[in-house]
């Protein structure tokens, strides 16, 4: 293993652990408000195959995007009607629409497409493609910095920046803004928001609104920009995965990211380790390898977190006491 | 917050028929919006599920899957947990029964079926006991270990279906078979008008499961214990019942409930151990569960309701072929939605009209 | 931005001075769903006085203030503020009147700062810097003002109960407010810092302010009002001048009838130790020590009070002897036999040992509000009931009904679910389950809390014919008047230890306070009573044990 492997490692890495990421930030912002979301997972696939849908037909990775994030904050609307209007179960609610995502996007994708859920294969100007910093190819003869900006820095799509720039973002807005210290004052004490004539409803929609948009273009990312269309099945779990991130990185941007990247860097792993030969265990079946992110994830439910404490108010439909 | 006032029937029975009225109705606006007719699809669902007697056997085959994984995800839903995990721990508990079935191949059905019984519980259990224990001892939230587990079992599962129980020289990926003999007794054998339908005797132990539940849940000390655990852990502590022992005690059980689906199709219906046999009943259990209101007689219910769903869409899928089994998935959800979050979304409205109706309630001072 | 923020208190007096009343209700109606809570409310506050407003649970004069503050908006009836009308639709909408809330129950973000609390929803710009200097300014300007002092970068969980209600004081402060609404003040003080919350009350009323008082204990109101307002079951009932009224009166305008305001007992005939706790210590949830080495028995026929302010280590005390929390070393021994009471199942071992707890939460501990009144009855004995597997429903029924005839529970319908039944009735099911078992030992959290007058006559004399009946009894209450009209024995209990014992026939109540502040402790810093220094934390938080709980620390990126 050389240099250019490891960069081509590192590269990797980064490019799969960008959905992760917008979906554990997007999570980030739905549990600090207060709200429960397992349904990250449906909205992965709900907004990639909108993305694709409409990128296949229109033609623009444009109006893909705009597609994947309404798909997404159609179904936070549901949500959200269900949690803070109705007050009703979160953890149920997130359960029936990732069902109901499932669902939705393998009939509709086969009545509409015919083609067993697939959506039509995007050719590059239908997708966002690999941006080429300037003198990236200039650089890659550079020892040490130039395969590091040509290969690793340079050559990823428009969303893969955006997703880096989301962390400091959500740590600004988190710890500067005014609205910042209101979303994590209604997670934790949604009575202090509303007797300070603010409304706990409206603040939580924000955030719902957020993390629809932040997830959207992480499913978008999945179907228009790594892949160049929806398959059934295209989220794989990493909705839960982006979970268990966001409470071993106790809701906070930065560890979050890091939580993601090492998921990321597991990934490029794993795919690495298929089809070798290793001296006595001979190959490795594919379902093993395939199945470590999901008993990594439980493990590190079960393993170094103790018991991390969400925000006090999570999971919690707001009423006001009689 | 005060709910508003309903008689008690309303309340168990009226409200979930409405909501799931309404889920029916958006499936139907769905199946509207893809260019097909919902009322035709619904006449063409009753027939095929009620109209002939192959088509009853398989409603009924269909019926006792469900019913299996509804009692098991009510059970846990009423020590308040949430077992999403129910379609890998029948998928699982498909080891047990083939195992014990090949192990001693050729033995009589009615010495067989205990003996599929008991491994495909002892599997099952085992599979909804780490989760459990998970959450018990560790905190870790179970939602998302049961769900993560079914990721699991299927790659385990596939795993061993494919490299290690396929008999060599089979192409399709599935074991070596259980004798004929030694399969669970199906229906048709004794009653003709089923014709080639797959219901067997497990329908029998389903039913006799409810009867059971209702015994467990509402007259055991056990029942009177999980009860209190859902309702309010910190009593529950508080009257001397240990929360952790009862979280893996109920998984383990409900585990071991759902593991009966496996009986019912690897040692009846296909006689071997084929890929993904479950089908999805372990998620139907849980739209099953919630409609059903966790309680024995909705899930009855509920469970012939989806079974009706799922023949009938087996029938549609010949004379309509628009309307897939992710249709079927999507109403599913739906009355997910509307059941379990979104119950009291009609509440309001239907509290309104009783209140018209009957006399004013008297304050309580 | 509302007017009222912009507005100076000067500028404010002036434009009203014409009026003499800060605050006037008229014909004030309030239903929630078929409950009549407020009817035809008439109230007069003037300004520059301390006005009290008392009356039993439920009297409805939370919701009362609750509307003035806009939290409800009330189905009739006429709010004026200063003189002028106002439709008053939210807390934003008070404030910006002038009209500010303390909460009983803190609205306070636990793991934020003072300063961020105290800008919380009053914001000047979205971005927070130049909010959060001009905040410094003005929380300096008060706190020499006023005497209310807070480190603006102290962590709300880390302050004491009384630090964090001046925190909620100077919210209402710096939201410009004239008229001070508090609820239930000093239900979680300690009389010392009681004493201090008056004279900043004092002092705010010397400077032009309105207070408007909410409570139930008759005594602040005679120490400190000008004027008391009576409510009962939702009506105003009688303004009285307080100079001119007594405690006597009052409770019996709240009550309607003539009420004992102290409980008639015997003496205590002590027999032998039947309860011991030795070097008792034990942690919370989050591994911090709240009892730390407590010793004391208890005899049968006595009862034992523990006397101390909510939070130095009662509740962790009560759950640990009654085995619903684990100890962390020392000896709990019952008619001296020691017991085991670890795993989370302990207090099955407890009762089987002739132990009942009657416990301080009776909702979240002691009840299961979704079940039957019967099955609550069984609480915790529901193994006694059935051989086998079977639950014995018959047998369960019977025992229910036998309670709420000897109990007097109403309504008398086992079958009722115990959610729809009052506090007092909640409570009678409760002792009666765990009295009924003719235990050996009955600990006792919080008796009345939540009760009406008339049931805790009646609770008061069900624990004095248990003690008369040769019971050791083990009370905690935060109500001095409780433990001190009902103990045979006082114990104070502070940050975690007995620091002192009294006779409650001579217990001097300024002793027993400075004791339950921990004046007399060896580990106690502060000089006296009312100057709690700014970062004083009598509760010990585990800042140095490392709390899983990373946000203690300050909530930061």
């Amino acid at each position: 293993m050389d240099f250019t492997d490891i960069i081509n490692i590192l590269a990797q890495t980064v490019r799969l652990s960008v959905p992760l990421i917008f979906a554990c930030l997007a999570g980030l912002y739905s549990e600090r408000a207060g709200i429960v979301d397992i349904g990250l997972e449906g909205k992965l696939l709900a907004s990639a195959f909108a993305a694709a849908a409409v990128a296949a037909v229109t033609g623009s990775p444009w109006l893909g995007l705009l597609a994947g994030i309404g798909g997404a904050l159609l179904f936070s609307a549901v949500h959200g009607l269900a949690s803070i209007n109705f007050k009703g179960n979160q953890t149920i609610s997130g359960v029936a629409l990732n069902f109901l995502a499932a669902g939705l996007t393998a009939y509709l994708g086969t009545s509409w497409f015919k083609r067993g859920g697939f959506t039509p294969q995007l050719s590059s100007g239908q997708r966002f493609g690999p941006i080429q910093l300037p003198y990236a190819a200039e650089m890659r003869e550079v020892p040490i910095i130039g395969p590091i900006y040509s290969g690793l820095i340079s050559g990823h799509s428009l969303l893969t920046y955006l997703a880096f720039l989301v962390v400091p973002l959500t740590a600004w807005v988190l710890f500067r803004t005014r609205f910042g210290l209101r979303l994590r004052a209604v997670g934790e004490n949604p009575k202090a928001i509303d007797t300070a004539g603010i409304s706990v409803t409206l603040l939580r929609y924000q955030a719902l609104v957020i993390t629809a948009v932040l997830v959207g273009i992480g499913g978008a990312y999945l179907s228009i920009a790594a892949g160049a269309g929806f398959n059934p099945n295209m989220a794989a779990g990493r909705g839960y995965i982006a979970l268990a991130a966001l409470i071993f990185a106790k809701w906070k941007p930065w560890p979050a990211l890091l939580v993601c990247l090492m998921f990321g860097f597991l990934d490029s792993l794993q795919l690495r380790l298929q089809g070798i030969k290793f001296p006595f265990v001979g190959e490795i079946p594919v379902q093993a390898i395939q199945v470590l992110p999901y008993i990594l994830t439980v493990i590190l439910l079960a393993g170094f977190i103790g018991r991390a404490v969400a925000p006090k108010a999570s999971g919690l439909p707001y009423t006001k006491e009689r | 917050m005060i709910k508003a006032p309903l008689p008690r029937w309303a309340d168990v029975v009226l409200l979930p028929l409405l909501n799931v009225v309404l889920a029916f109705l958006i499936g139907g606006l769905i199946v509207l919006s893809v260019g097909q007719n919902p009322l035709r699809a619904v006449q063409v669902m009753l027939y095929g599920a009620f109209g002939y007697g192959t088509g009853l056997g398989y409603t009924l085959y269909y019926t006792t899957d469900f019913i299996f994984a509804g009692l098991a995800v009510s059970l846990a839903m009423q020590a308040g947990l949430f077992n999403i995990g129910a379609e890998g721990q029948a998928y699982i508990s498909g080891l047990g029964v083939i195992f014990i079935a090949l192990a001693f191949n050729g033995l009589h059905w009615a010495f067989m079926f205990p003996l599929m019984i008991v491994a495909a519980a002892l599997f099952g259990a085992a599979w909804a006991f780490i989760p459990g224990y998970l959450q018990a001892k560790r905190g870790s939230h179970i939602v998302i270990t049961t769900i993560l587990f079914n990721f699991i079992a299927i790659s385990i599962m596939s795993y061993l279906i494919a490299r290690v129980l396929k008999p060599a020289g089979l192409t399709s990926d599935e074991s070596a078979p259980i004798d004929a003999a030694s399969r669970v007794l199906q229906l048709k054998t004794f009653i003709p008008f089923f014709k080639t339908a797959p219901v067997n005797i497990t329908f029998f132990l389903a039913v006799a499961a409810l009867f059971g539940f209702y015994w467990l849940i509402w007259r055991t000390k056990f029942g009177f214990a999980v009860r209190a655990l859902g309702f309010n852990p910190t009593a529950a502590n508080y009257a001397g019942i240990s929360n952790q022992k009862m979280i893996m005690i109920v998984m383990a059980l409900s585990g071991a409930l759902v593991a009966m689906v496996a009986v019912n199709n690897v040692g009846g219906v296909q006689g071997r151990l084929i890929m993904n046999f479950v089908g999805g009943a372990g998620y139907v259990g849980i739209a099953v569960a919630f409609m059903g209101k966790g309680h024995p007689v909705g899930v009855a219910l509920a469970a012939l309701l989806f079974g009706m769903l799922y023949q009938g869409g087996s029938e549609l899928a010949f004379s309509m072929p628009g309307i897939t089994r992710e249709m079927i998935i999507t109403i599913q959800a739906l009355v997910i939605l509307f059941t379990g979050a979104m119950g009291d979304m009609l509440r309001n409205p239907v509290a309104r009209l009783f209140a018209l109706a009957s006399p004013p309630v008297a304050e309580k001072r | 931005m509302a007017d009222g923020l912009n507005q100076t208190s000067e500028q404010r007096s002036q434009g009203a001075a014409a009026s003499p009343l800060a605050i006037e209700l008229i014909g004030i109606n309030k239903h929630f769903g078929p409950v009549h809570a407020n009817r035809d409310i008439h109230l007069q506050v003037r300004r520059g006085t301390v006005h009290g407003i008392v009356g039993e649970n439920g009297a409805g004069k939370s919701t009362l203030m609750s509307i003035l503050y806009g939290f409800y908006t009330a189905d009739s009836g006429e709010i004026r503020v200063n003189g002028s009308p106002h439709k008053i639709t939210d807390s934003r909408h008070a404030l910006a009147l002038g009209i500010g809330m303390v909460h009983q129950h803190f609205m306070l973000v636990d793991n934020f700062t003072v300063l961020e609390n105290v800008v919380l929803g009053a914001e000047d710009s979205p971005l927070l810097n130049r909010t959060y200097a001009k905040a410094r300014d003005t929380l300096k300007r008060l706190a020499d003002d006023y005497e209310l002092e807070v480190d603006p970068d102290a962590i709300i969980e880390n302050l004491s109960v009384g630090q964090q209600q001046r925190v909620e004081i100077l919210k209402a402060l710096y939201r410009g407010a004239e008229v001070l609404i508090l609820d239930e003040p000093t239900g979680v003080l300690t009389p010392a810092e009681a004493d201090h919350l008056f004279r900043i009350l004092r002092t705010l009323r010397e400077e032009g302010k309105t207070i408007i008082l909410i409570t139930h204990k008759l005594r602040e109101i005679m120490a400190i009002t000008d004027e008391v307002s009576v409510m009962r079951q939702g009506a105003m009932v009688k303004t009285l001048e307080t100079k001119s009224t007594s405690p006597g009166e009052l409770a019996e305008l709240m009550v309607g009838r003539r009420v004992l305001l102290r409980v008639e007992k015997g003496p205590s005939n002590p027999g032998k130790v039947l309860l011991e706790v030795e070097n008792l210590v034990v942690t919370d949830d989050f591994k911090v020590p709240r009892v730390k080495g407590v010793s004391f028995s208890v005899r049968a026929g006595e009862i034992v009070g523990i006397a101390g302010v909510a939070g130095n280590g009662q509740s962790e005390l009560l759950e640990s002897v009654s085995g619903m929390r684990d100890q962390q070393s020392g000896v709990v021994r019952l008619n001296g036999t020691p017991l085991s009471l670890e795993g989370d199942d302990g207090a099955a071992r407890a009762r089987a040992a002739g132990l009942a707890h009657v416990p301080e939460d009776r909702l979240r501990e002691g009840l299961v509000t979704a079940f039957s009144e019967w099955e609550n009855s069984i609480l915790g004995y529901q193994d006694r009931y059935g051989r086998g597997l079977g639950l014995d429903i018959a047998l369960a029924q019977k025992t229910a009904e036998d309670y709420i005839k000897k109990f007097d529970i109403r309504p008398p319908n086992k079958d009722l679910k115990t959610a729809n039944f009052s506090g007092g009735n909640q409570q009678k099911i409760v002792l009666a389950r765990e009295m009924e078992r003719d235990p050996d030992v009955l600990i006792v959290g919080q008796p009345t809390r939540g009760v009406d007058i008339g049931a805790i006559e009646f609770i008061h004399n069900q624990i004095i014919k248990m003690r008369d009946a040769g019971k050791a009894i083990l009370l905690v209450s935060v109500e001095l008047d409780e433990i001190r009209s009902l103990s045979d024995r006082i114990l104070v209990l502070f940050d975690g230890q007995i620091v002192g014992e009294a006779d409650p026939a001579t217990a001097d109540e300024t002793e027993l306070g400075l004791l339950m502040t921990g004046a007399h402790s060896p580990t106690a810093t502060s000089a006296g009573p009312g100057t709690l220094p700014a970062h004083q934390t009598p509760l010990e938080r585990g800042l140095e044990q490392m709390s899983v709980r990373d946000n203690a620390g300050k909530d930061a990126p």
